[in-house]
């Protein structure tokens, strides 16, 4: 009863085995099904294993099924991908969601303002450079502020999502398709003029996530530039005493970022959508930065981890299809899982240790 | 990360092999709405679709919050992978993903409600539909109007509900300016005044089908400003609550609520879109073509006026009868041109090609409103496209 020691006490631990980090989500995984068929026995009295059927279904029940969430996933790879050099610097971009949102506008605005006076070619460059120019401006106007002034960079990112918004719904207006409708519809929907397809349609942000996955794997490890934002991120100080010029290094992985979402941008709506609404980047955004962030900024581990999102978010929509529930309770189950998973990366980074020699006492 | 990958898969397999299950005979009709059942609009499709269902005993399955984007023509084509035979989306903004869907499963029919390009596209098996609710409207403006009347003989009425020129202040909100909305509320206020024909009206957008608080918001600056009875065209409980509130009397549109609204509900119209539900599935299991653009009328019963509340005018259902029998003989017609001006002028065949025989024909050539005229009397007090 002497001792000030409390009941247990939180240990920060570094570089736990990979078998071990792998058991814990594993763990968290199977508790997550478990509270989620918990919650959906108690409130629509089905069997759980009718429901995991859905949720297989849901993400693999047909080739198409099968297609959208591998698209699905590659969309969330390629965000991830792009927030994570910010990230790895420990500039927390947040407004993934805005970059890509005004990539996907620049398209549109090609698309729509250059259709019939442009041969084909010409607008696909156009909009290509135009959407990741868009997307890298985006995200290089709050690391300039940063590096100028040293501005938040977490609330001027998120600022800069809310700009974007509005710039779209803004344009919803201006280039609605058929007035008074508010929205734009499916751009050149007979023609298909513009549209960038490769063979298969799910295809393009697939193969365009395998490359990017490469691409920002050797960059992150094996170029000067990826050496540079890893001394920045580990420190500012050291960096710029080893002479490493933060602020460029700042603008100029921003601009990358940013470009890389404005790509995202571009496969939306030239790829997938074909249209622009307000919702198009539907969260992923910030979705995306939890997928780097549980992937420790490991490339090839985000392919799994934003697989694992798609998958269970695509299960938990069947579900509420299959048993005629509301669409909220699908996010009721995907709010469980994503708690399940974020909080297990607490016990990947901490140890507890409980105070045993007291517990005896007291037992 | 082997481990992973490989326990993943595992699971993915295992897991497939029970998924499917064997062909349905019955006919299996899957419906994509844009909200769920808490927006009177989708509820309103909802629960006819289910009695349709029910009444031709086909299988439902129903996909709620779709948005008008990509996973409109996902979810299309996720119902027809699953077997189903009708595929029926409610939302204007569908209509493109509806027909992309479409050209792909020429065998599944694909039925799309408010839209107009069935027309255009000419497939197949797409098909629009709507149904002549500007009648419906009208007969609810004219319970309106008889419960404005009974108001005025009452001495209910105070100097803030008369404008500067003598006329009854009524109000409206709507949803977004555009035909639809604009041929509901023109039908409806024709209503009203076609009883006291000193009325003007003022409505107000919220740019929203869905927006709770901005309808409310437009029917109490409605109220302040004067309005001695209001009505609706957005899908919330926003405008009937606040009217509620306000001792304000209300007209809804696809659901009475009467219950929410005992005190000032008076009556209420709606499209009732089981006809042709029943229409569509009795064709598919016939092998009958099914109307490239169909229009629900009195006749098909797709056209539904009533549940009289208890603030309604004593009698109103008897002139509804009788203003109803008088739209089907074709003795009257809603927008008969010699009621009502736009912008001092009359219509008439040679300045617009929708009148003929001194009516404004809505709802013949194409299903969906194309009833898009500013008509003198009424004031927008803004505008949301």
């Amino acid at each position: 009863m002497k001792s000030k020691e409390p009941v247990f006490h939180i240990v920060k631990r570094d570089d736990l085995p990979l078998y071990k980090v792998i058991g814990i989500r594993l763990i968290a995984i199977l508790l997550a099904l478990a509270v989620c068929s918990l919650v959906t026995i108690l409130v629509t009295k089905l069997n759980p294993l009718d429901v995991f059927r859905a949720v297989i279904k849901g993400a693999f029940g047909s080739t198409r099924k099968t297609w959208v969430t591998m698209q699905n996933t590659s969309v969330l790879l390629l965000i991830a991908l792009a927030v994570t050099p910010a990230f790895k610097m420990r500039f927390w971009n947040v407004g993934g969601e805005g970059q890509v949102l005004i990539g996907a506008w620049a398209a549109a605005a090609c698309m729509i303002n250059l259709t019939g006076k442009v041969p084909e070619w010409f607008l696909i460059v156009a909009m290509s450079v135009t959407s990741i120019f868009c997307g890298a401006v985006w995200a290089a106007i709050p690391a300039f502020f940063k590096a100028k002034w040293n501005t938040n960079d977490t609330l001027f990112t998120l600022m800069m999502n809310y700009i974007a918004t509005q710039l779209v719904a803004c344009f919803a207006i201006v280039w609605e398709n058929p007035k008074g409708s508010g929205t734009i519809g499916i751009i050149n929907n007979a023609t298909e003029f513009g549209w960038i397809h490769i063979g298969n349609k799910y295809l393009l942000p697939i193969l365009v996530a395998l490359v990017m996955t490469i691409v920002t794997y050797i960059y992150l490890n094996y170029t000067k530039h990826g050496y540079e934002i890893a001394v920045v991120g580990e420190s500012e100080r050291t960096a710029r005493y080893i002479g490493i010029k933060v602020d460029r290094v700042m603008i100029r992985t921003l601009l990358l970022s940013g470009g890389v979402c404005g790509l995202v941008g571009l496969i939306l709506v030239a790829g997938v959508n074909h249209t622009l609404t307000t919702t198009l980047a539907g969260g992923r955004g910030f979705t995306a930065v939890m997928v780097s962030w549980m992937s420790h900024f490991n490339p090839f581990t985000m392919i799994l981890t934003s697989f694992l999102l798609v998958f269970l978010n695509r299960g938990a929509s069947e579900i509420a299809t299959s048993f005629s529930l509301n669409t909220s309770f699908s996010d009721i189950l995907t709010g469980i899982i994503i708690f399940f998973i974020i909080g297990c990366e607490f016990f990947i980074r901490y140890s507890i240790s409980f105070r045993s020699s007291a517990r005896a006492k007291e037992g | 990360m082997k481990k992973l990958v490989a326990l993943l898969l595992v699971f993915v397999m295992v897991a497939s092999l029970g998924v499917f299950a064997s062909a349905e005979k019955t006919v299996k009709v899957g419906l994509i709405t844009l909200h769920d059942e808490n927006s009177t609009y989708d509820n309103n499709f909802i629960t006819a679709t289910q009695e349709a269902c029910a009444k031709m005993g086909a299988e439902l399955v129903i996909k709620t919050g779709v948005g008008e984007a990509e996973d409109c023509y996902e979810e299309a084509c996720n119902l027809a992978d699953d077997g189903c035979d009708i595929v029926f989306a409610d939302s204007f903004g569908h209509e493109d993903y509806m027909i992309r869907a479409a050209k792909e499963y020429p065998e599944v029919q694909f039925l799309h409600a408010t839209g107009y390009q069935a027309q255009i596209v000419n497939l197949d098996n797409f098909h629009d539909a709507f149904a002549s609710i500007y009648e419906g409207r009208y007969l609810a403006g004219i319970a309106a109007g008889l419960k404005l009347q009974e108001m005025i003989d009452n001495g209910v009425l105070t100097d803030a509900n008369y404008d500067e020129n003598g006329n009854v202040k009524v109000g409206y909100v709507g949803a977004y300016t555009y035909a639809e909305v604009i041929s509901g509320y023109t039908s409806w206020f024709l209503g009203v005044r076609s009883i006291v024909p000193n009325t003007s009206m003022k409505v107000t957008f919220t740019g929203s089908w869905y927006d709770e608080t901005a309808e409310k918001e437009g029917a109490n600056t409605l109220i302040a400003d004067g309005a001695a009875l209001l009505s609706q065209h957005a899908d919330s409980m926003g405008a009937p609550t606040a009217c509620e509130t306000a001792g304000v009397p209300d007209v809804t549109y696809n659901v009475p609520t009467a219950e929410a609204c005992p005190n000032t509900y008076v009556i209420y119209s709606r499209i009732n879109w089981a006809p042709y539900v029943e229409y569509a599935i009795q064709s598919v299991m016939d092998g009958t073509a099914i109307d490239n653009d169909w229009v629900g009328t009195f006749a098909t019963d797709s056209v539904q006026v009533g549940s009289i509340g208890a603030a309604a005018a004593a009698g109103t259902e008897e002139v509804l009868e009788e203003v109803k029998a008088k739209l089907l003989s074709g003795e009257i017609h809603v927008f008969d041109c010699s009621t009502f001006t736009v912008n001092g002028e009359t219509l008439t065949a040679e300045n617009n090609e929708h009148v003929v025989d001194g009516y404004f024909a809505e709802s013949t050539t194409q299903s969906a409103p194309y009833f898009d005229l500013q008509i003198d009397g009424i004031s927008l007090l803004n505008q949301v496209f």
